[in-house]
């Protein structure tokens, strides 16, 4: 049985820009092995907090919506909790409305990537 | 003289506010998820100090109430909404 799951985590603000791919290479070759499906993602960039975390005001956001077993789950914030590069995550299973809601976001997000990118061409 | 001053008489009949009926707004909207990823919608539910309104204020059912709550509960673990701060608006 699989699940669809979304989950965000937050990098540390020290980290070069090679690092921090790396370290989103790294999850995701991680779901990948463990059978998940990749369906989405999406970097939110440098972000500020809303409150200090480990003394950190700023932080990496990055989201990846992926279908799998819920089983890996445990696993994947085990292995969050392991990597000192990671300030916060958040795992959360999308239900029916929430699968919805995500295609309309993507589709949206989709939609402005090619309006901005079409009037930087004119 | 033998008007008594308890007597006010007005011209015009004095207008008593008539209470606006509240509603919840996912239900008139039909918005049927309530996304942690937004902390700018979800400030609309949440007071200076960053608490959670309650649904007697903000109008909203108790079926979505809940869900408001656990999605503002989600934004503030990931840091997009304060635990607690002063003059959030």
């Amino acid at each position: 049985m699989t699940r669809r799951y979304e989950t965000v985590f937050i990098m540390t603000p020290v980290l070069s820009e090679e690092q921090t791919k790396e370290t989103v290479e790294k999850f995701k070759k991680f779901l990948e092995e463990r059978g998940a499906k990749i369906i989405y993602e999406e970097d939110w960039g440098l972000r500020k907090l809303a409150y200090p975390i480990k003394k950190k005001t700023t932080g990496f956001y990055y989201l990846i919506e992926f279908e799998g077993d819920p089983t890996l789950v445990a696993d994947l914030e085990l292995n969050y909790r392991r990597d000192e590069r990671i300030l916060r995550f958040l795992t959360v299973h999308l239900d029916k409305y929430g699968i919805e809601y995500a295609e309309k976001r993507r589709k949206l997000k989709a939609d402005q990537k090619t309006t901005t990118s079409n009037s930087k061409l004119n | 003289m033998a008007q008594k001053e308890t007597d006010i008489r007005y011209l015009t009949p004095i207008n008593i506010e008539t209470k606006k009926k509240k509603y919840c707004r996912f239900k008139k909207a039909g918005i049927k998820y309530v996304d942690y990823k937004d902390p700018d919608f979800l400030l609309k539910f949440i007071n200076e100090q960053g608490k959670i309104l309650p649904k007697r204020i903000t109008g909203t059912s108790t079926k979505y109430q809940k869900k408001v709550a656990k999605a503002i509960k989600r934004a503030r673990h990931l840091a997009l909404l304060p635990f607690v701060t002063d003059q959030l608006k």
